[in-house]
């Protein structure tokens, strides 16, 4: 059944687990249950701020049905003044966000958690817990949180020397920046506010844990790492590690919002106590009041450039708001934000700054977004102020083999400037505009991640194959490591099956995020194939009676060579199978590795978008991207997340926003008031796929998930402004916002 | 209060169920029913992913009484296929990737099945406003939309 190419990288085939997905067969973290199950349910804060004075759980205890409660007692309690790390996580802030310690931090904070033998009496006996709370005066926005007399999240964060909510800050530099600014002839600066933004992932957080007498614990969830849930779960119950497997189940989106978890200490407790199974599942008002989002932001980019557009000096503050306990993605917003740049002189800093809303969790590319919306839109307007065109603007400044990046590295072989260049040609373009539209051009840049990653590989009795690995697929990875697999053994990629392995059954392998997958499991599975080639030639050269280096493996079976070259016949991988026990046992093997050498991501994309001057609608009419992407392993799904992540910049742009009430209370966590873009709102959208190998991977591999969202909301706001004539800073550039800053004279001169 | 009894057809099979008077269509088909590839993303109306048909009209299930089934017939993903022959759209789906993490999709199906049930020949716009109750965070829409068109292009020329 080997097709004659045998070559699958680079080709669109079916993925593995998609005919269990189009059948509705696919189990996430909601469709499993066990024998005995019963549902946990989380007390949540009604005020933004509020010290707990006391908690009385008895009447809940007392009704009918209720198995088990939780209060923040029962959780591991790490103190505030050391330090505990799990990656890029601190144990301290997250026992005190999955249940709230000395005070409610932001409305929706859990307070308590109840099991009962139905969601319903668990959701009563929520009701009946008495909570004696003192509320304090909160503060939401940024703006808010950093004035001197700001109500103080907690005592324990000093800044400067005094109580702040600024919980830390980072800075990178390059060069000297005031000679910088000396030697340009113009300078743009400009003041910029983005909103948190949900990853607005549709499948809410759910989990099914159950603890046996003995305290081996099995947690099944939908989760970024299964092993990141052991870890945590671990930290936060005292379980050790190896009494606890967690199981993937289907990830029904994540988007970085699942690389933290919420419920699974809580049910895991609830399970320990009750001796039950403990299902507990969010609704989407609870996902939206209490998981992720990603930062709002306030920042201040300035940039100078000399008469032919040369930048020569960079600055940009970025504040982050991180919710209720420390850990912004600063480093993304600073650290991205000039990185597509060859720019001599920068300054790029961030403040963590912490205020009375949910903890933010990753979203795809963390803070690069924020910082690419200010810079990218500074850019366009440095642009019209010299007469040069903006791709040309960039073109001129653009990155490259050898530039030296404000954040530290020093550029091998990038594709940013071909991905410039691709737009400058691309049709898109020059393509007419009609009244009141408009285009914009914006790039981005994102770091990728390597990290530990773990493979097995194993040949079946009847010479298939079977791959595991341990990261959770959220997007098609299993059907890119079918490819690459099928590619390196020389077999038809249906012949391989892949398998994302739990806890207990595949080696540590780190989060599915920061564009790591593909990166780091293409290099674990290359080593085991390679290794399992070696196997199955030595095993032919064993039954031909020569030496193994007398034998070449190709299009999927062992040939002899050199001196025997033509004294037998080739071996297909089924005949090596079949006879494995005999010369030397089960054929298979397994890689785990710290991978290194993931190499950034760049991106330009091209936005055309028509503005309906009554309404203050702005509708995206063309999209198109451009973007290294490495290798396209499986382009069908590099093109989704090009694809995907424009899209979700075009909400982040367009419409999405928390709308917060006088309580300070969420009063839009539903998909109906969070509007996220739908399939009406949007066109086709282009992605123009550019493969400049990843030298440092085997297969050329670059991460392509998360630089698609970075440079969407320039491009937005810059494309409205070539339609309309105005510049607007603040997202989102809803209809009412749009509206009210357009007046006469700015559509007068646009028409 | 005793619980309501149901008698109803899902998936062309007779069967019955206990159910609250309050409880959706799709917690019955999620729990006793044991039918999870109607997803919950929502529970509000508002994203689709519990789409079936209730007597041929397409409904979201979060938005139905359980005991609005009684007498009638409810068609979900799990009845889409035939066997191990998947429906058109099913199989095109696989192969234009227009699923990335898969949780929209059931319910995708069954809204554009529903689609081209009524209208073998949507324009593009017609599908984008038949499925904007349908969200999906993942793939931008692009890879969907095509699937559709290319499916009913498909169906109308086996059709002939
Ligand atoms: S769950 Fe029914 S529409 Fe969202
Ligand atoms: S494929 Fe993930 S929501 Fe549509």
């Amino acid at each position: 059944m080997n097709e004659m190419t045998n070559s699958w990288i680079g080709k669109s085939t079916i993925r593995p687990d998609g005919a269990d997905k189009v059948t509705g067969r696919a189990a996430y973290a909601a469709d499993t249950n066990m024998p005995g199950m019963i549902w946990g349910k989380v007390l949540r804060s009604p005020h933004p701020h509020a010290r707990i004075i006391s908690i009385d759980t008895s009447k809940a205890e007392a009704l009918a049905g209720v198995k088990a409660v939780v209060t923040a007692k029962d959780i591991v309690d790490f103190p505030v003044d050391t330090p505990v790390p799990l990656g890029i996580q601190d144990m301290r802030w997250m026992c005190r966000n999955v249940m709230a310690r000395e005070k409610a931090l932001f409305h929706g904070h859990p307070i308590a958690a109840v099991a009962a033998t139905t969601e319903a009496i668990a959701a009563e006996a929520c009701k009946l817990i008495e909570v004696d709370y003192e509320v304090l005066p909160w503060a939401i926005e940024i703006e808010d949180a950093i004035k001197p007399d700001a109500p103080i999240l907690h005592d324990f964060i000093q800044f400067e020397g005094k109580p702040s909510n600024i919980a830390g800050t980072l800075e990178h530099k390059l060069g000297d920046i005031d000679a910088g600014f000396a030697k340009a002839d113009v300078v743009i600066e400009r003041d910029f506010n983005t909103r948190p933004i949900h990853q607005g992932y549709i499948e809410n957080h759910a989990c099914l844990v159950s603890v046996a007498s003995d305290g081996r614990t099995t947690i099944w969830s939908s989760s970024q790492g299964q092993f990141m849930v052991r870890a945590m779960t671990s930290f936060l119950t005292g379980l050790p590690q190896s009494d606890i497997r967690a199981i993937p189940a289907e990830i029904g989106g994540g988007f970085g919002g699942k690389t933290i978890i919420y419920l699974e200490p809580l049910a895991t407790i609830l399970s320990k106590k009750s001796g039950r199974p403990v299902k507990m599942v969010m609704t989407r008002e609870e996902v939206m009041r209490a998981t992720g989002p990603t930062s709002g932001s306030m920042s201040t980019v300035r940039i100078g450039a000399t008469k032919d557009g040369k930048i020569v000096a960079a600055q940009g503050v970025f504040y982050l708001q991180a919710g209720a306990l420390p850990g912004s993605p600063i480093r993304g917003a600073a650290g991205c934000a000039f990185a597509p740049y060859d720019i001599p002189n920068v300054v790029s800093r961030g403040f963590d700054v912490v205020s009375n809303r949910s903890k933010v969790a990753a979203y795809r590319a963390p803070g690069a977004p924020i910082g690419a919306h200010a810079v990218e839109c500074v850019l366009d307007e440095l642009a019209e102020a010299l007469n040069i065109d903006p791709l040309d603007l960039r073109i001129r400044n653009a990155a490259r083999e050898g530039t030296k990046a404000a954040h530290g590295p020093v550029y091998p072989r990038i594709g940013l400037l071909e991905t410039m260049e691709a737009a400058k040609a691309h049709p898109h373009y020059k393509a007419p505009l009609g009244k009141f539209q408009g285009r914009g051009v914006a790039s981005g840049y994102w770091f990728n991640a390597g990290g530990e990653s773990s493979a097995q590989v194993n040949i079946t009795e009847d010479g298939n194959v079977v791959v595991t690995t341990g990261h959770p697929d959220v997007g098609g990875s299993r059907a890119a490591i079918a490819n690459i697999a099928a590619e390196l053994l020389g077999i038809d990629y249906r012949r391989v099956s892949v398998l994302i392995g739990d806890t207990a059954t595949i080696g540590y392998s780190n989060l599915t995020g920061g564009s790591r997958v593909l990166f780091a499991s293409a290099m674990v599975v290359t080593q085991s194939a390679e290794q399992v080639i070696g196997q199955l030639k030595a095993r032919a050269a064993k039954l031909w009676g020569i030496e193994a280096d007398a034998v070449v493996w190709e299009n999927g079976e062992a040939r002899p060579s050199g001196d025997h070259t033509g004294n037998f016949p080739t071996m297909t991988l089924a005949e090596i199978a079949a006879k494995a026990t005999a010369t030397g046992g089960p054929i298979g093997a397994g890689v785990q590795l710290n991978t290194t050498g993931a190499e950034g991501g760049f991106s330009t994309h091209i936005c055309d978008v028509e503005v309906d001057v009554d309404l203050g609608i702005v509708r995206v009419i063309r999209y198109t991207s451009f973007q290294d992407v490495g290798r396209a392993i499986h382009p069908a799904y590099v093109e989704g997340q090009i694809q995907g992540g424009a899209v979700q910049g075009i909400g982040w742009a367009l419409n999405e926003e928390y709308i917060y009430n006088a309580k300070g209370q969420v009063d839009n966590p539903s998909f109906l008031d969070y509007r996220m873009p739908v399939c009406s709102d949007m066109p086709m959208l282009d992605a123009v796929m550019i493969e400049i190998p990843n030298p440092k991977h085997p297969q050329g591999v670059r991460g392509v998930g998360e630089v698609p969202l970075v440079p969407v909301m320039a491009a937005v706001a810059n494309a409205i402004h070539d339609a309309v004539g105005k510049r607007f800073f603040s997202l989102p550039m809803s209809p009412p916002k749009v509206l009210e800053g357009l007046d006469e004279g700015t559509l007068q001169a646009a028409e | 209060m005793a619980k309501l009894h149901v008698s109803t057809t899902v998936n062309g099979e007779p069967s019955e169920f206990l159910c609250e008077a309050s409880d959706t269509m799709l917690d019955v088909l999620r729990g006793p029913l044991g039918l999870t590839g109607s997803k919950e993303g929502c529970a509000t109306g508002d994203c689709g992913a519990c789409s079936v048909t209730l007597d041929g009209r397409l409904v979201c299930a979060c938005l139905m009484l359980a005991v609005e089934a009684d007498g009638a017939e409810i068609e979900t993903i799990e009845g889409m296929s035939q066997g191990e022959k998947l429906h058109p759209l099913q199989q095109k789906f696989l192969e234009l990737a227009a699923l990335q993490c898969g949780i929209c999709t059931p319910g995708m199906l069954v809204a554009a099945k529903s689609l081209l049930e009524q209208n073998m020949n949507p324009t593009e716009t017609e599908v984008r406003y038949w499925l904007a109750g349908n969200l999906c965070r993942c793939t931008g829409y692009d890879k969907i939309v095509h699937a559709v068109l290319d499916t009913a292009a498909e169906m109308r020329e086996a059709a002939r």
